[in-house]
């Protein structure tokens, strides 16, 4: 591996420090699972890295003020998995985490990782998309909040400076009786990346929809959010003829390519499929 | 650039050595340490060679910075079992003839071992996803299911 200066900072204060100090070529380092393949086939050529994995409040789950929770941004894929809280209220998020990777890379890979890597495909982006989300970002300035839906600006790219760290995604408690799904297409289960993502989150009272979010993933340079195929669900009961409607409605934001994975015409076919089977998932699990 | 001094526990022993910055853990386990049960496969994380547990859970060796484990627990295949004293698990593949070219196998029995720690009684396919991260290319899968779900079994047959 090319040579870098290594830095183990404690604290987010001492981060952010570090990365106003040391300017750019400079990386931050949580999970490994993407930085440190670029780090070895010299895709990247960092002079610095700031490794992440010594500050404990980057890696809590804990109550956030009022209403939700605060979830650290090196929370590891398993840990989504697997968290008792996590799955309670966001079964979606604890789904997609528990796709990445093999049980050795979600033990590493982190939440904040998969985010801030922003590639069209990140598995936890829909998710946290249709549970409203708000990433927390620190830097010299100080700490600013922004939705996690304008937190991707491009394809690799999100809202972050260089001098900036996603410290904590603030997620929303749901209102009773919501239910929430993601399912990806891969090949194969473990091991693979997304040939299109789908997240669905409903929320029911009196058998009438009151909230619906659908968001799409690997379909357009950015996650995305399906808002007319959420409005077309709210205000009425959820019915088969609905969810239909709802997943043709989807596509309008889909704008795939064709690659190695699958062809665009396959993409908007798996949006249509995965946008129906997430929303009779998270129907089910909101009635129950 | 100046070595760094890795601090952490392996194989249940303190272990101090001096690392490069850019060394994986599994430079410092093969190079500084000698330990050369965990393999260097695809050094992407893919493979499950260089599995290796990390505070109990199995994770990839050659993705992680030799100095994230500094404070932390490593476990090798060195550690899980020693001759003459085999993990219940090692012992089911050596008499089931699970290992053909052995590449994969420490990583494989990293896997296993902390699949029936988290999950005493997985069903077969928790198993075969269990050890999804890990590849043969001798392609020796269904010897391993054999032995991992034997083990299981036996665990199981001790505790009624």
């Amino acid at each position: 591996m090319r040579r870098f200066e290594l830095i183990l900072p404690e604290s987010v204060d001492d981060c952010v420090r570090a990365l106003a100090q040391r300017g750019p070529e400079t990386k931050l380092l949580a999970g490994g699972t993407d930085l440190l393949p670029q780090l070895k086939n010299g895709l990247l050529k960092p002079a610095r890295v700031i490794d992440l994995s010594g500050v404990a409040r980057l890696r809590a789950i804990e109550p956030a003020d009022g209403q939700g929770l605060r979830i650290g941004s090196a929370v590891t894929a398993r840990t989504l998995e697997l968290d008792n809280i996590v799955r309670a209220r966001y079964l979606s998020l604890a789904e997609s985490g528990a796709l990445v990777g093999s049980v050795q890379v979600r033990n590493l890979a982190t939440l904040g990782g998969n985010l801030c890597n922003a590639a069209p495909s990140a598995d936890m982006a829909p998710p946290l998309l249709a549970l409203d989300a708000e990433a927390v970002i620190t830097g010299p300035k100080g700490e600013r909040r922004v939705p996690i839906a304008a937190f991707f600006t491009g394809v690799r790219h999100t809202v972050l400076a260089p001098d900036e760290l996603l410290v904590e995604l603030v997620v929303p408690t749901p209102a009773p009786h919501s239910g929430g799904n993601y399912l990806r297409h891969t090949p194969r289960r473990e091991l693979d990346i997304a040939v299109v993502g789908v997240a669905s989150q409903l929320t029911l009272a009196n058998g009438v929809c009151t909230k619906a979010r659908i968001a799409l993933a690997a379909v357009a340079p950015v996650p995305v959010r399906a808002t007319a195929a959420e409005q077309s669900l709210e205000g009425q009961p959820v019915t088969p003829d609905r969810i239909a409607r709802a997943a043709d409605l989807a596509l309008e934001v889909a704008r795939p390519i064709s690659d190695q994975r699958g062809s665009a015409e396959f993409r908007r076919h798996l949006v249509r499929v995965l946008t129906r089977r997430t929303l009779i998932t998270a129907l089910a699990r909101a009635s129950a | 650039m100046a070595k760094l001094v890795l601090n952490c526990t392996v194989n249940g022993e303190p272990a101090e050595v001096l690392v490069q910055p850019w060394d994986t853990l599994l430079d410092a386990l093969r190079e500084r340490m000698g330990l050369t049960g965990p393999k260097e496969g695809c050094g992407t994380g893919d493979c499950g060679a260089c599995t290796v547990h990390l505070d109990g859970k199995p994770i990839a060796s050659c993705l992680l910075l030799a100095m994230q484990a500094r404070g932390h627990v490593v476990l090798t295949i060195e550690g899980l079992g020693r001759p003459g004293a085999l993990h219940p698990l090692q012992d089911a593949f050596v008499r089931h003839g699970v290992p053909q070219c052995g590449f994969c196998i420490p990583g494989v029995l990293m896997a296993a071992a902390a699949l029936l720690t988290e999950n005493p009684h997985p069903t077969e396919e928790e198993i075969r996803y269990g050890i999804a991260g890990s590849l043969c290319r001798c392609t020796g899968y269904t010897k391993m299911l054999a032995a991992i779900t034997e083990t299981a079994g036996a665990a199981a047959g001790r505790r009624s």
